[in-house]
């Protein structure tokens, strides 16, 4: 019975995203959409146990939350409300021949759902969370407690969030080709986002949060299936694919390992082998951008047997190359640590001063890295205790208190 | 349709642009309203005097007082408006994009509510 209802859950949350994207279409509203799959999510609970999972899940939630909205509606006294009905009453009946919308409808809307959470009129922690609460089907619970906010906060950034897609009349489709561009580098953002959290917490006691980078993914693999002509779609999926194959070997016993200490044996060679697989196809399009490189520079670290053997010299060229079409401080930080493994922790030191990046510690921990190497232990310290300082996670504060204390004379 | 306010929106403190800024500003903005006009997308617009020349009323005990204005004083004023008609969002966006080329001011894009009767 327990396992049955975790079933349950687990296939509704699979498909939350698609069934509101299906609904919203119907009804012409995202609240009223979720509701009626709410319902059909109890529905579920209460039928299921005892006539068994049907063998379409997905189609059986979409026509159960559509027949669930449509009593609605028809019970509902306002005449706006029986008019709805009315329109959705006849929508349906022209599709009446097949009791499951058809496949291709149900991909195009979850796209348009996909946009439209990514509208860039939404301020992007609403985009997030409306990402995470309409696709990911997490609970609002869930989203408040991973971004350490109170539930109450959380609820009303998402109602704001669907009032404004209403109010402001957020168009519920995909972009035409000539925003395409602008539009989906919103959507990877929300995307990459979410994996990010995930895999390095921003704050908290955990390091890793495996159902967002589990989300993330799946995310991913959803757009690289929606739009498979996207080189970035496939570049950010195979990404995300090379850095979580190394989720496991990144904090062991509660303590945080260094890419160079990991244990390389134990990386998920399936993501890899997966990731390299989409770099192919990257590589034969031969128009790169920023996800694809960044993914390139993983494939070289999955590559290497030992972490002697990395080919330094390939990162740092793909680091230029990144530098070229989308530079950012944190780039050229993440450079700079090539640099070091290249040309020596003096270069790369002088490197990192160049950067403007003072607020965020893993400047401070690469700087403080830096130093230690060249033997200057006291500047090194005075680093270390800065990024400590700075750094909110829980797991690399220990980490970075681990290297500190490594320090001569410390 | 639903119609849109585009609100063109300045700092306070900005000094005005020369003649000939402004006169190339003026001709981009009017051309930018026929295009509008010509879409059929257009319902009204027009600049504003600046804010000192507001007045605001107040209904007090059975009066109307008048005072001098602006009833807010903030650092961005409002220098003119366009309402437009648009399917949704994006279109008005689209318009208000043009619009901020135009004027070369951030333009804001606010959603009348619908009448229900």
């Amino acid at each position: 019975m327990q396992q049955l209802s975790s079933e349950i859950e687990g296939t509704f949350r699979r498909e939350y995203g698609r069934a509101v994207a299906v609904l919203t279409r119907f009804l012409g509203d995202i609240s009223l959409a979720e509701e009626a799959v709410q319902e059909a999510y109890a529905t579920a609970l209460e039928r299921w146990p005892r006539a068994g999972i049907p063998p379409s899940p997905a189609g059986w939630i979409i026509a159960t939350a559509r027949n669930k909205a449509l009593d609605r509606l028809r019970r509902e006294s306002t005449r706006a409300d029986r008019e709805r009905a009315a329109q959705v009453s006849a929508d349906q009946e022209e599709s009446e021949e097949q009791e499951e919308p058809e496949e291709h409808d149900v991909r195009d809307d979850h796209l348009r759902l996909i946009f439209t959470c990514c509208h860039p009129a939404l301020a992007s922690e609403a985009q997030l969370a409306l990402s995470l609460r309409l696709l990911g089907g997490l609970t609002t619970d869930e989203i408040a407690r991973a971004f350490l906010v109170p539930v109450s906060t959380m609820a009303q950034r998402i109602s704001r969030a669907k009032a404004k897609i209403r109010d402001a009349g957020i168009p519920y489709r995909v972009p035409e080709a000539a925003e395409l561009p602008v539009r989906l580098r919103a959507v990877l953002m929300v995307v990459y986002l979410i994996f990010n959290e995930g895999y390095s917490a921003s704050s908290g006691d955990q390091l890793v949060r495996p159902d967002f980078c589990d989300e993330a993914i799946r995310l991913g693999r959803q757009l690289a299936e929606l739009l498979p002509e996207e080189s970035e779609v496939i570049g950010l999926l195979a990404l995300m694919l090379f850095i979580d194959a190394r989720r496991d070997t990144r904090a062991v016993g509660g303590n945080f390992v260094k890419l160079a200490d990991q244990d390389r044996d134990s990386w998920n060679q399936l993501h890899i082998e997966e990731g390299r697989y989409l770099l192919r196809i990257c590589l034969e399009r031969n128009r790169p951008g920023p996800y694809q490189l960044q993914a390139a520079i993983n494939a070289v670290h999955c590559d290497a047997p030992t972490t002697a053997d990395t080919d330094w010299q390939q990162i740092v060229m793909l680091y230029d190359q990144l530098m070229a079409i989308a530079p950012s401080p944190v780039v050229a930080l993440n450079r700079a640590v090539a640099v070091a493994e290249l040309e020596g922790a003096d270069r790369a030191l002088r490197l990192v001063d160049e950067i403007e990046l003072r607020h965020y510690h893993l400047f401070h921990a690469v700087r403080a890295d830096f130093l230690r190497r060249l033997g200057r232990s006291a500047d090194a310290a005075t680093e270390y205790r800065i990024a400590i300082e700075k750094c909110a996670n829980k797991m690399e504060r220990d980490f970075l208190v681990r290297q500190y204390r490594s320090l001569p004379g410390q | 349709m639903k119609n849109y306010l585009l609100s063109v929106c300045y700092p306070a403190e900005s000094t005005q642009p020369s003649p000939d800024v402004l006169n190339r500003i003026m001709s981009d903005v009017a051309a930018v309203r026929k295009e509008m006009q010509a879409a059929g997308v257009w319902l009204f617009s027009g600049g504003l005097y600046p804010t000192g020349s507001a007045t605001v009323l107040r209904h007090q005990d059975g009066e109307i007082v008048i005072t001098d204005g602006p009833f807010i004083e903030s650092k961005e004023q409002i220098g003119g408006f366009t309402i437009l008609a648009a399917p949704d969002l994006d279109a008005a966006i689209a318009w208000a994009g043009k619009l901020a080329r135009a004027a070369t001011t951030p333009i804001e894009v606010r959603p009348f509510m619908e009448c229900s009767n």
